[in-house]
């Protein structure tokens, strides 16, 4: 059972008091323009995930805490836990750095003018 | 063999043997209803083997005797059941079981007795149960299954007896925190834990016998120019002592998991019936978060299979030598040593030196050497290097053996050449030793393969744990002290951040040893496996010629092999099996052990007790209920109950004689005649707040409410992203942007997270407040034909006038002498209001409305009647008519469902292929042929009957209702395309063959214009 500690209240707690809400960083297509969104897309959006083996970005909520949700940074192999951030905010670069490197292709494609604008 | 002194005088010993007994106190015991005495400080092993009884249980499959082969938690052959009664625990290691006044124990597995087996005719069969027994037997025909086979498996399957009656014992857990946890507390977890503690750290040094010290007292060596046990007891004593370190003893670490969460099982008066009478606890459970973790749990030996070496009287060296020196028992009185190191010959010592004669000692190795060998050669005990045994004789059954054969033994694997029988009545056998890594696998750790060891030991952890001494594949005690010294010291530091100097180690030294030779096991001479059975894991009955047909048969993988033949699976985890079964393995495919690998190390890593899972949470503090203002008065009412969530609500209130189908058949009457009450108070009640609340409303629902008036509902539904309705309710405008929404019972927690995770996360702008307030109102439901005249009878200034409040209209004022909200909605389709009174006010409203009512002919309804009146006009329940997969679409509530809003949670979805099919299954209304039949709940329903299944399954029943209103039974169903049905009738095909026929119909079954509600 993981140890994590919550970036909005600070409040270190088990595993059981917070609730992991899968991976983070996925947009929705939706609320940026309803419309014209491919069946690809939309699919991609509610089905599709990284699941990398190795370092990995996360929601989790501060469930019995504050109820505030923040990112955090989990290797899925060791369940070290590198960080945490956010949950409006992108990866701080050192932990953007650490991270399976589907991430970081994530990260630049967003960069990219021409690429859809990603959540962040 | 019964009656004989197997129990070895002190005199004579220097006092090495049968040191923890006291021979002053005699302690009487039951074993298989039979009286015997031991002496304070035995185990049931060694008192029973004091007493001549060898076998001691029935193996698994065969039912062959079985004895003691092991010593500790690693025993895997004698599980005996403890206790009768309620206090009747099965599968204990007799091993581990201390002896106490009055304790009760008896074998397991065997019928009629442990001496005489019935079931051991499947020994004689067992060319009949080759591994994958069941898979290849129990397979056809398909209607043996229930009749036959099930019973079979079920009735072999398992071992011992459950207990009878609830458990009388207490059990509790305790939560803690520590710097440093170590493991086991033998001379490395000792030397740890003084290292960690010198640093100022909270220690917890835990270890599952009753005394500390693991194997120190047999191993040999000396710790600051003593013998290792004086060193053991001194440190024991002055760390119990000492103010930061806790000292536990019979507690066992079972499992360790993710950032060393790590969970201790404590037997605390299990042993000592006096203090459990005092209200100690029996177990505890201890679930510790250790800054650093020290694993020092020492080996576990490891036997050689050879043919039939499952017979009783053939042990671990180790479990000989410790039975010996603690228990002053022998389990025979001409032993043989059977080895491929040097340590056993520290067993056959010490047997000769308490007066047991050794017959030989077979190594498997052609020229052992140094100093132990040299010690056993000078007391005159004769060895045969090279050689190896290769069949063993017995009588009584297999109960008592009489010699064992030997031949000569070469490194390719093979016995052969001249056999030479020697006469003993045990054997004494040691393959090696395998390191405890469990602890280390359960938290995900990682291992090597150490090829003098031959077995695996751990890698580095990538969390703050180390493994230290014998698990560690650490044997000289020199550097075993110095390993521990230096983690304790490390693992201190790092947890306190201290400074402290590092203490020195004691200087400790052990007599030097050769490198053991690696050996799976020892064919037997001549015909092949003929008769001889060499077992590798003793509780599940696998013998290695099993793992051999499994290889043939094509299970590659360890881990099919593992489950194909159960190698490792008993409740012993294969601690003293694994490592063989990789090396028959080994043998068999041809590949080193590395490449095949191991099978996962799981917790617990000894069973441990459902009490103590339990701890305090029974009876009444099993679970928490939520109980509503009106709890007390639904109990004085005679309600029977219905949980919902952790909600306890009123099902239906029985008077005198009824039963609960006519008081639900009276309550819905009077709704519909006259005017019922409803506990609505479970209802989620969530207020939402803000410049953007009707935006978020807009969002969440299907349809929109952002042009809702004050003073005014609108009916909402709920789709999550995937397009599926997961809740639905009535949201009411307070005033300028300030809502109140309705959602299910069930779903109040869920929606505040809902709608705060998307305003966290996804539309981060809004500036909008989400309040629960469920608890603050209760709320009751006052519906039917003289509900308007009851409320209007209660002083107030609420205005209940069909034009002044109309139907899905809300307003506020005070009544009865309370604040109040009334709405205006139906679930019942009569006229109805729903009154929220701050829930402190709840009760004493109540009672004003029952009061108020008594002229009208009022009554409670229950849940029951809920349902069945909302099922008569059709609406939907949440859970009844959705099942996760149902669209709002699919259940005919298009009306709701906005087209012209750009974006609402599940939009985009109900536009995918399988969303917008032709060929969904859609709500409607069924009557069934016979008006007295009512469907079973969740009946399918099929294109057509067929005497053999499969059938095409259309649709199932959603609700089904007896109605009282319409005297007759009434349905829901999802049936395919069932709209383009209507008028159709489709089958039901129920139990017992039988088949229901019922007509498609709307589901709207009552007063379909909802003129009774618009009055």
């Amino acid at each position: 059972m993981l140890v994590i500690t919550c970036p909005v209240c600070g409040v270190e707690g088990e595993e059981a008091d917070f609730h992991c809400g899968g991976e983070g960083h996925i947009a929705r297509p939706a609320t940026e323009n309803p419309d014209g969104i491919s069946d690809d897309a939309q699919r991609d959006y509610m089905f599709m995930r990284k699941n990398p083996k190795g370092v990995h970005f996360e929601r989790w909520r501060c469930d019995r805490g504050c109820g505030k949700w923040f990112h955090a940074c989990r290797d899925t192999v060791s369940m070290q836990i590198f960080g945490y951030y956010g949950i409006t905010q992108r990866p701080p670069a050192a932990l953007l750095k650490k991270a399976d490197p589907l991430w970081q292709a994530h990260f630049e494609a967003a960069k990219k003018p021409s690429a859809k604008k990603a959540k962040s | 063999m019964s009656n004989k002194p197997y129990r070895v005088p002190t005199a004579g010993t220097g006092g090495t043997v049968g040191r923890v007994i006291d021979r002053s106190q005699m302690i009487d015991f039951q074993w298989n209803g039979r009286k015997y005495a031991g002496y304070e400080g035995d185990t049931l092993a060694s008192a029973l083997f004091a007493n001549g009884i060898r076998v001691v249980g029935r193996s698994f499959k065969y039912h062959r005797p079985r004895g003691v082969l092991g010593f500790g938690s690693n025993e895997p052959n004698a599980l005996v059941g403890v206790g009768s009664g309620n206090r009747q625990e099965p599968n204990l290691r007799a091993t581990q079981v201390e002896l106490h006044a009055g304790l009760t124990a008896s074998a397991q597995n065997a019928w009629p007795s442990v001496e005489f087996d019935v079931g051991q005719v499947n020994s004689l069969a067992s060319r009949l149960f080759p591994s994958g027994f069941y898979y290849k037997t129990f397979m056809w025909p398909q209607s043996f299954w229930k009749s036959v086979y099930e019973p079979i498996i079920r009735r072999a399957a398992g071992l011992g007896v459950a207990p009878e009656g609830p458990d009388p014992d207490t059990y509790e857990q305790f939560n803690c925190h520590c710097d440093v946890l170590v493991v086991g507390g033998g001379a490395a977890g000792l030397a740890a834990a003084e290292a960690a503690s010198a640093n100022g750290a909270r220690v917890i040094i835990a270890d599952e016998n009753p005394q500390f010290g693991g194997i120190s007292d047999i191993a040999g060596g000396t710790i600051g120019g003593e013998a290792q046990s004086k060193w053991i007891a001194a440190t024991a004593a002055s760390l119990a002592k000492s103010g930061n370190v806790h000292v536990m003893n019979r507690t066992t670490v079972v499992g360790h998991y993710h950032h060393n969460y790590v969970m201790m099982f404590e037997r605390v008066a299990e042993h000592d019936p006096n203090l459990l009478s005092s209200g100690a606890p029996r177990h505890r459970l201890w679930k510790v978060r250790a800054k650093q973790v020290i694993i020092a749990s020492g080996a576990i030996e490891r036997p050689i299979p050879f043919a039939n070496n499952d017979r009783p009287g053939v042990m671990l060296s180790t479990s000989v030598r410790a039975h010996l020196a603690r228990y002053g028992v022998t389990p025979g009185y001409r032993g043989v040593v059977f080895t491929n190191n040097d340590d056993a010959y520290r067993t056959a010592t010490d047997l000769l030196a308490a007066g047991v004669p050794v017959g030989r000692i077979i190594d498997v190795r052609a020229e052992p050497s140094g100093p132990l060998i040299e010690a056993a050669k000078s007391a005159g005990i004769e060895i045969s290097a090279g050689s190896a045994i290769c069949g063993l004789n017995a009588k009584s059954g297999g109960k008592h053996i009489t010699s064992v054969k030997m031949a000569p033994y070469s490194t390719s694997g093979r016995v052969s050449g001249a056999e030479e029988e020697i006469a003993c009545d045990f054997v004494a056998v040691s393959g090696g030793w395998n390191p405890v890594v469990h602890l280390h696998c359960h938290n995900g750790g990682k291992l090597d393969f150490d090829q003098k060891l031959q077995s695996f030991v751990p890698k580095p952890h990538a969390d703050p744990v180390v493994t230290i001494g014998a698990a560690n594949g650490t044997f000289g005690l020199g550097d075993l002290m110095t390993e521990a010294y230096a983690a304790g010291d490390k693992a201190g530091k790092a947890a306190t951040g201290s400074k402290a100097a590092k203490a020195a180690a004691p200087k400790a030294a052990s007599e030097t040893e050769g490198n053991l030779e690696a050996i799976w096991f020892a064919p037997a001479t001549g015909k092949y496996n003929e008769g001889n059975k060499h077992f590798i894991d003793y509780q599940n009955d696998v013998t290695a010629a099993d793992l051999e047909l499994a290889q043939r048969e094509g299970y590659e993988s360890v881990e099919h092999t593992k489950r194909y033949t159960t190698l490792g699976m008993a409740t012993d985890q294969g601690k003293t099996s694994n490592i063989i079964g990789l090396g028959v393995l080994s043998g068999s495919t041809g590949k080193p052990i590395p490449e095949i690998g191991t099978t996962t190390f799981r917790p617990p890593y000894t069973p441990f007790s459902f009490g103590s899972i339990a701890g305090t949470q029974v009876g009444k503090l099993f679970h928490v209920v939520r109980r509503t203002a009106l709890f007390d008065w639904h109990a004085e009412a005679g309600a029977t109950w219905e949980p919902i969530g952790d909600w306890r609500r009123a099902y239906c209130y029985p008077k005198g004689e009824e039963d609960k189908h006519a008081a639900i058949n009276r309550e819905i009457l009077t709704v519909r005649n006259k005017v019922g009450l409803l506990d609505a108070s479970t209802l989620g009640k969530i207020e939402i707040k803000g410049p953007d609340a009707g935006a978020l409303l807009d969002r969440v629902y299907t349809n929109k409410f952002s042009t809702l008036k004050p003073g005014r509902g609108r009916y909402g539904l709920m789709m999550n992203e995937m397009g599926f309705l997961f809740d639905d309710g009535v949201t009411v405008c307070l005033g300028e942007n300030h809502y109140l929404m309705h959602t299910t019972s069930g779903g109040a927690e869920r929606i505040v997270e809902w709608l705060e995770e998307w305003l966290q996360t996804e539309w981060t702008d809004m500036k909008v407040f989400v309040t629960a307030v469920t608890e603050q109102w209760s709320q009751y439901g006052v519906a039917g034909p003289k509900a308007r005249a009851l409320l209007e009878k209660l002083e107030g200034d609420v205005d209940f006038g069909a034009d002044a409040l109309s139907f899905m209209g809300m307003t506020e004022g005070t009544l009865a002498g309370t604040r109040v909200r009334v709405f205006r909605i139906s679930f019942s389709g009569e006229l109805s209001y729903e009154i929220a009174v701050p829930s402190h006010n709840g009760r004493a409203f109540w009672e004003k409305l029952l009061e108020a009512g008594e002229e009208f002919g009022v009554e409670p309804y229950g849940t029951e009647a809920l349902h069945v009146l909302r099922a008569e006009k059709g609406f939907i329940a949440i859970g009844d008519e959705t099942d996760g997969t149902v669209t709002p679409l699919d259940l005919g509530l298009n009306w709701a469902v906005s087209k012209k809003k750009a974006d609402y949670l599940g939009k985009r979805a109900l536009d995918l292929p399988h969303l917008a099919a032709e060929n969904r299954k859609e709500l409607v209304g069924l009557l069934t042929e016979d008006p007295n039949e009512v469907l079973p709940d969740g009946a399918y329903a099929v294109s057509e009957v067929s005497e053999k299944l499969p059938m095409d399954m259309i649709g199932q029943v959603t609700s089904t209702y007896w109605s009282p209103t319409l005297n007759r039974s009434i349905a829901m169903a999802l049936v395919k395309q069932g709209r383009a049905k209507m008028g159709q009738k489709i089958t039901f095909p129920v139990a017992d063959g039988k088949v229901v026929r019922a007509e498609i119909v709307d589901p709207v079954f009552y007063d379909k214009e909802g003129e009774r509600q618009n009055v």
